[in-house]
């Protein structure tokens, strides 16, 4: 029995536009994608508010001291959304700016996927998709069996969690009482071939969560205020949680926004560049 | 052996406070002197494979040494990807105990047997393989895992297998062991096999045939210099594993010989299991002679190789 509905209907964002530090770190991605010529340009920005409000004012961590044993560990569990991780990354200054112009070329650090031990900062190597909850169920338990304060936060895309071992992982969760446990969902409603309804349809996405013993919040994932209260909330004792961040994907680029062919794109000409870049200053 | 392991582990988890026991769904009973001492170390996770190897892999970043223990198949196939990515692409210390590697479930048929486990993990970068002959050699190698800083698989047999891990014997990762010289032909086997081929040496002794037994209770990393040795001193080396003929150790010697080679004058004769789905049941014991294994056939073989039939 559910302690009470929490899916009455999906939420579409209704986000003020975009400020200047949400476009600042728009701007980095497509730096980023300049530099490598590709890109997952729709799975990483749906992500820029998320990323952005738990590096800004949640995760506690030190870019020079990233691997201090008392940190919070957060895992951008779905991989391909790393432009977004990059960019904010290098805001906070865990590697130079400038490596973003070296993004997926022979001997950069920063590959299509991150990958721990290359990247200051990066938890754990993903991409193969399904793996992140997991390693943050291991980075709770350890948490707690060492008496450290250290949160362990999973971004998971809408897609990724059709993946059989993310409810693994929830129930394991759950079971362990993992309330340094917190679950995102980057609901953008969007995967590779097309809308989640139809390719693998995850509703109802709250009540799956609490069913798996979750405290559910769902917010509008590009509202940093609504995000930041999101993340603030003291978890229910003994009980992980899981924020499902309504998202857009592409948000902020209109060519991109709610596009399926722009979930992976390579040969972007320099005039639609320039397109995207204006398209930042506009909004 | 499976006994001896997981005793080891309790062992293991009294002296060094990093040691971690994780199992799927175990039978009643298993480590209950783990979780007696070490409550706050033993988890049971269910029958949730991916889980337990990503889990392992955040406690491993973390500082800790899980083992991992459920049935070979299950442990490796299951969760090949978890392992491949969250273990060895980290290069975390987390061990993986494959219960029943080989033919050891014999009557469970196809779905619970590991003739392909070590064909599966050689071809991931950072692992080490394991397959010990005897419970004895078991406890030699688990007190070694310990501070080994990648990803450990251990392939354990059915339990009671003969001993032939020489008394005060010391094993070294990725050393071999030699358990009988000889001059006219050298078995290099593995696992429980190194008992079979010593018997078959016996039987090949009093046809006249002095063959030398070589232990490799380590897969991986692979000790080339035992094999080259092998190789020049020996007109033919026959290996010997309960395992797939695709992947294990007669295909890792024979790609050491090929890269280090031409021996013109070297016979290799590699002994294992067929590239196919077991048909039948019965035992361990059966499966094995069914597939030329059993030390009378290995012997009449090699014979045959050497002599014609």
């Amino acid at each position: 029995m559910l302690d009470q509905p929490t899916t009455p209907k999906l939420i579409y964002p209704d986000t003020p536009s975009l400020d200047k530090r949400s476009r600042y770190l728009r701007k980095l991605v497509l730096r980023a994608m300049i530099g490598g010529g590709r890109g997952h340009p729709g799975s990483a920005l749906s992500l820029i508010e998320i990323l952005r409000t738990l590096y800004d004012d949640i995760l506690d961590i030190k870019a020079d001291k990233p691997d201090w044993n008392k940190r919070d560990r957060c895992i951008l569990s779905k991989g391909h959304g790393c432009l977004a991780l990059y960019a904010i990354l290098a805001d906070k200054d865990f590697f130079p700016v400038t490596e973003l112009d070296n993004f997926c070329h022979f001997d950069s650090i920063l590959g299509g996927h991150p990958e721990r031990g290359k990247i200051p900062g990066v938890e754990a190597s993903t991409g193969a998709l399904g793996h992140g909850l997991s390693i943050g169920v291991g980075h709770a338990i350890a948490a707690k069996l060492q008496n450290r304060k250290s949160r362990s936060v999973v971004v998971m895309g809408d897609g990724e969690i059709n993946e059989g071992s993310v409810w693994e992982a929830a129930m394991t969760a759950s079971k362990h009482r993992l309330d340094n446990l917190i679950a995102v969902i980057d609901y953008n409603k969007l995967q590779s071939y097309g809308p989640t309804k139809q390719v693998m349809d995850m509703e109802p996405m709250a009540d799956k969560w609490q069913a798996f013993g979750f405290t559910v919040l769902q917010v509008d994932g590009h509202n940093v205020a609504e995000l930041k209260k999101a993340f603030k909330k003291p978890p229910k004792k003994n009980r992980p949680t899981a924020v499902i961040c309504h998202t857009i994907k592409g948000k902020g680029l209109p060519p991109a926004e709610n596009n399926p062919t722009w979930h992976h794109k390579s040969r972007i000409t320099d005039e639609q560049f320039k397109q995207l870049h204006q398209a930042l200053e506009e909004n | 052996m499976r006994k001896t392991s997981l005793n080891s582990v309790t062992k293991l988890a009294k002296k060094d406070k990093r040691v971690i026991f994780i199992g799927s769904d175990l039978g009643a009973g298993t480590m209950d002197e783990f979780q007696k001492n070490y409550p706050d170390r033993f988890f049971m996770e269910g029958i949730a494979e991916q889980n337990m190897i990503g889990m392992a892999a955040g406690l491993a970043m973390d500082g800790y040494i899980p083992y991992l223990n459920t049935i070979a198949s299950f442990i490796t196939r299951r969760c090949l990807e978890q392992i491949t990515i969250d273990l060895c692409l980290h290069n975390l210390p987390v061990r993986l105990l494959g219960n029943g590697g080989g033919l050891v479930y014999a009557p469970l048929g196809p779905t619970h047997l590991a003739p392909d486990d070590i064909a599966l993990m050689r071809t991931l970068p950072n692992m080490t393989i394991v397959a010990p002959s005897d419970a004895m050699e078991m406890a030699a190698i688990m007190k070694e895992t310990l501070e080994l800083p990648g990803p450990v698989y251990i392939r354990l047999g059915k339990g009671g297998d003969p001993v032939v891990f020489p008394k005060g014997g010391k094993v070294k990762i990725g050393k071999a062991l030699e358990l009988r010289e000889g001059r006219h032909a050298i078995f290099i086997s593995t696992g429980i096999m190194s008992h079979r081929a010593l018997v078959a040496a016996e039987m090949l002794a009093k046809k006249g045939l002095d063959c030398a037994v070589i232990h490799f209770h380590t897969i991986k990393p692979l000790d080339h210099k035992a094999i080259l040795a092998a190789a020049s001193e020996f007109p033919i080396i026959i290996t010997l594993e309960e395992h797939s003929s695709v992947g294990g150790l007669g295909s890792a010697v024979s790609e050491v010989l090929v890269d280090n080679g031409p021996f013109p004058r070297l016979k290799i004769l590699r002994l294992s299991l067929p590239d196919s789905f077991q048909k039948n049941y019965g035992s361990q014991d059966a499966l094995l002679e069914a597939a030329g294994l059993h030390p009378k056939n290995i012997a009449k073989t090699l014979l045959n190789t050497m002599f014609g039939a």
